[in-house]
């Protein structure tokens, strides 16, 4: 995995944002480049629990950060993100099309069994 | 929480960087969703989605036994999956392999297991690969726009952590 911490990957990405809190920090930074004074009053947490999860954002890349005069900007980038939850969503939409056609068989197969009084198992 | 319709959606999840974790409930006894979960006139009928007609559905279903499924998709064009049986555990829990044929190298476990609650059955198919890059090239198997976006996809992401 190299010789340096393992290198974040998009299912790091992912399972981040499983996280309600970072979800809603993606979701201020989506409008912009913010300090982290300004998350803190938008999420109405304390100030280290916010960098803890901004923290977890950056090393899964979700999140950049700079430095503008004294202040550290933070700034989203989704972009690995999104292609990975495209993904995951045309593979649910396949699966969800497969079980809804399995769940026409089951129904058959469960009217099939009703009819014969049950002695099919 | 209220019933909803989106209770009826397949859930994928990602456990880890090399495995796909997909679980859906269904309203029927498991060893009726076992059923249409192995046998070929029912699987042809379902296994397709709405991505095409599946012309090939061969079950040879026990421990060392194979099966292969192939479809015509809707562009045309064919795809195929074959697999062996390691474990078969009537109405509980299949494990198989499955290789996607133009992909040959890049074989998946599939770990499915039926647990019956009140008449209602929870499918859970864990597929597990070899390594990441395998695994997100079998999520993208789901892109509709194809193999080749997917792939520029790919590279998009291995390039962008890089």
């Amino acid at each position: 995995m190299g010789d340096m911490a393992r290198a974040a990957t998009t299912a790091d990405a992912f399972n981040a944002v499983a996280e309600p809190r970072r979800r809603e920090l993606l979701d201020v930074l989506a409008l912009g480049e913010r300090p982290v004074n300004d998350l803190v009053a938008a999420l109405g947490l304390a100030q280290p629990q916010v960098s803890k999860h901004l923290r977890v954002l950056r090393e899964v890349g979700l999140v950049d950060v700079r430095d503008v005069g004294r202040q550290r900007m933070y700034r989203l980038n989704a972009l690995p993100l999104k292609e990975l939850h495209d993904w995951v969503l045309s593979y649910e939409t396949l699966w969800t099309r497969r079980f809804d056609l399995l769940d026409e068989v089951v129904a058959e197969l469960k009217a099939k069994e009703q009819d014969s009084g049950g002695d099919d198992e | 929480m209220a019933e909803t319709t989106s209770s009826r959606k397949a859930v994928v999840t990602l456990p880890s960087d090399t495995e796909i974790l997909i679980t859906r409930v269904f309203d029927a006894p498991k060893h009726l969703v076992y059923r249409a979960w192995t046998t070929p006139e029912y699987i042809a009928r379902w296994w397709v989605g709405d991505r095409g007609v599946a012309t090939v559905v061969d079950v040879d279903l026990r421990v060392g036994g194979t099966w292969r499924y192939v479809m015509t998709a809707n562009a045309g064009f064919e795809v195929a999956f074959h697999g062996e049986y390691h474990e078969v555990v009537p109405n509980e829990r299949l494990v198989t392999t499955e290789v996607f044929e133009a992909m040959p190298d890049l074989p998946a476990l599939n770990v499915c297991t039926f647990t019956e609650e009140d008449g209602r059955t929870t499918v859970t198919l864990l597929v597990r690969h070899t390594n990441k890059q395998a695994r997100d090239t079998h999520l993208s198997y789901g892109m509709e726009g194809g193999m080749n976006e997917a792939f520029d996809k790919l590279e998009a992401i291995a390039i962008s952590l890089a």
